[in-house]
């Protein structure tokens, strides 16, 4: 029996093609096309429901400790209503989730986990808290993102919000009736915004109807990150790999040794990197990477067509000396080798808004 | 007599005497969506009834063109791997994949032909 969000009905009066992802039966694309809502995210607005993934507090005494256990990040010199991306890593220092974490007050964090791993993560997170700690799943509650140059516009034009000040990784509320974060999945600038379920289907409402905004499937969301070299967890990073295979060593704090799996995170042997097609064809997760000498070195963990770039990028591990930017490879797409290379992740710039705003000059 | 069949799979044939040109049908395009690469057999390659002629990529996935009927291929379009928009012609006009010379036509009986794959498509959708 497959779950819906608060906003399944939007999207089936939308005309949504849907398919199951995570439990969950999702807009997978709607009129556009998958293609046309890529482009339309880099050139205008696009608005997602990801109402699919796990929302979750961390209040009390020992949160911050307790979070510092849990992921290889260290908090202490993170600011009240900043964010920082991290990984929950397991006794194998293998990643079981990747999550967004927000800090809303000393020792009271908000965090965002994957729809696929949410009732994991919320059993391990329960195995691990102590006394003082209050967990809370706010399993009714939406979750909107709001994406692209001119989503800031957007909102104030529409919710009469104006966070032209808020920084990249930030968080506005009000009322603790709408929480809105300055982050997403697909490097553009925009937001992600939760509301109560009740709420959901208004808030989606007033955003669609606005003229430079359309509804993104998952398809799209994909293709988009995929641009970014953002990881999707279960492809890109999972728990047979660690933070430093995954190029993820920016998220592990310098002073914190102390994780679950700290021990397990050793030198690693292979590495994620960005995997560009310069022959002509499509890769997907699963191709084979071979080296000069036609031996196997590893598979692509994501694969497919950049509609930015009109090339096929993806995302694959292979071993440490082949991990350079530049290196000739080959993907193996149904028995026939295509010209590939190590490629710098992102493929193209993100153009997310700065972390800090310099105030504007009066 | 040139005429069109179809299959279950939205494959498309143009026959015209024992050569058939072979696409995949409007229905087949509008679900696969935006195109992004086509390969092609090669020329001279003798295939059975179900081997693939031909693989059709999209944003979304890849799909396997499968031959409908046992023949030699004797040509293939390139023109529509540099231009994939001109699949939407029709494989009457430019919008075929590859031309098969037919060796075994016994299997064309078994196709559709455009009435009965219309009904078909009402029945699937």
């Amino acid at each position: 029996m497959s779950r819906s969000t608060a906003l399944h009905s939007a999207h089936l009066a939308l005309g949504a093609k849907m398919g199951a992802f995570a439990g969950y039966d999702m807009p997978l694309y709607y009129g556009l096309g998958v293609k046309k809502e890529h482009l339309w995210v880099r050139e205008n607005v696009g608005l997602f429901d990801v109402s699919h993934m796990g929302q979750i507090s961390l209040k009390g005494k020992g949160a911050q400790d307790l979070l510092e256990k849990l992921t290889p990040s260290s908090l202490g010199k993170l600011g009240i209503n900043r964010i920082k991306y991290s990984v929950l890593t397991n006794e194998n220092g293998g990643i079981i989730d990747d999550l967004m974490i927000t800090k809303t007050a000393e020792d009271e964090f908000h965090l965002v986990i994957n729809a696929g791993c949410k009732d994991s993560d919320i059993a391990w997170i329960k195995q691990n808290l102590t006394p003082e700690i209050e967990f809370t799943h706010y399993d009714d509650w939406a979750l909107i993102a709001l994406q692209g140059s001119g989503a800031q516009d957007v909102v104030r034009e529409v919710l009469g919000i104006d966070l032209s000040d808020l920084p990249y990784m930030s968080l506005w509320y009000k009322d603790y009736t709408m929480f809105i974060s300055r982050l997403g999945y697909t490097g553009e600038d925009g937001f992600e915004i939760s509301v109560p379920n009740d709420g959901a289907q208004d808030v989606w409402n007033k955003l669609i109807a606005h003229k430079t905004v359309e509804p993104i499937g998952l398809a799209a969301r994909d293709s988009l990150r995929l641009e970014m070299g953002y990881c999707l967890y279960g492809h890109d990073i999972d728990a047979n790999t660690t933070p430093l295979e995954a190029d993820l060593a920016w998220v592990m704090g310098k002073h914190n040794n102390d994780y679950i799996g700290a021990k397990n995170v050793l030198k690693p042997t292979k590495k994620r990197v960005g995997i560009k097609l310069t022959g002509k064809g499509v890769a997907r997760e699963g191709a084979e990477i071979r080296n000069d000498k036609d031996e196997k070195i590893g598979e692509l963990s994501s694969g497919g067509f950049s509609p930015s770039l009109n090339i096929s990028i993806g995302q694959g591990y292979i071993p440490i000396e082949y991990a350079v930017a530049g290196t000739r490879i080959f993907v193996n797409v149904r028995g026939r080798n295509i010209e590939a290379q190590v490629a710098k992740m992102p493929f193209m710039p993100a153009r997310t808004k700065k972390r800090n705003v310099i105030p504007k000059a009066s | 007599m040139a005429e069109f069949k179809y299959t279950k799979d939205h494959e498309c044939l143009h026959i015209d005497e024992d050569i058939a040109s072979i696409g995949i049908t409007a229905h087949a395009q509008d679900a696969l969506g935006d195109l992004v690469f086509i390969e092609l057999s090669e020329v001279g390659k003798t295939v059975s009834k179900g081997d693939e002629i031909a693989v059709v990529e999209s944003v979304k996935t890849a799909a396997e063109v499968y031959s409908p009927v046992a023949g030699e291929i004797i040509e293939t379009n390139e023109a529509i791997t540099d231009d994939l928009e001109l699949i939407s012609h029709g494989i009457n006009e430019d919008g075929w994949l590859v031309k098969l010379k037919i060796s075994d036509a016994s299997a064309l009986g078994d196709l559709m032909d455009a009435a009965a794959y219309g009904e078909y498509l009402k029945e699937i959708d």
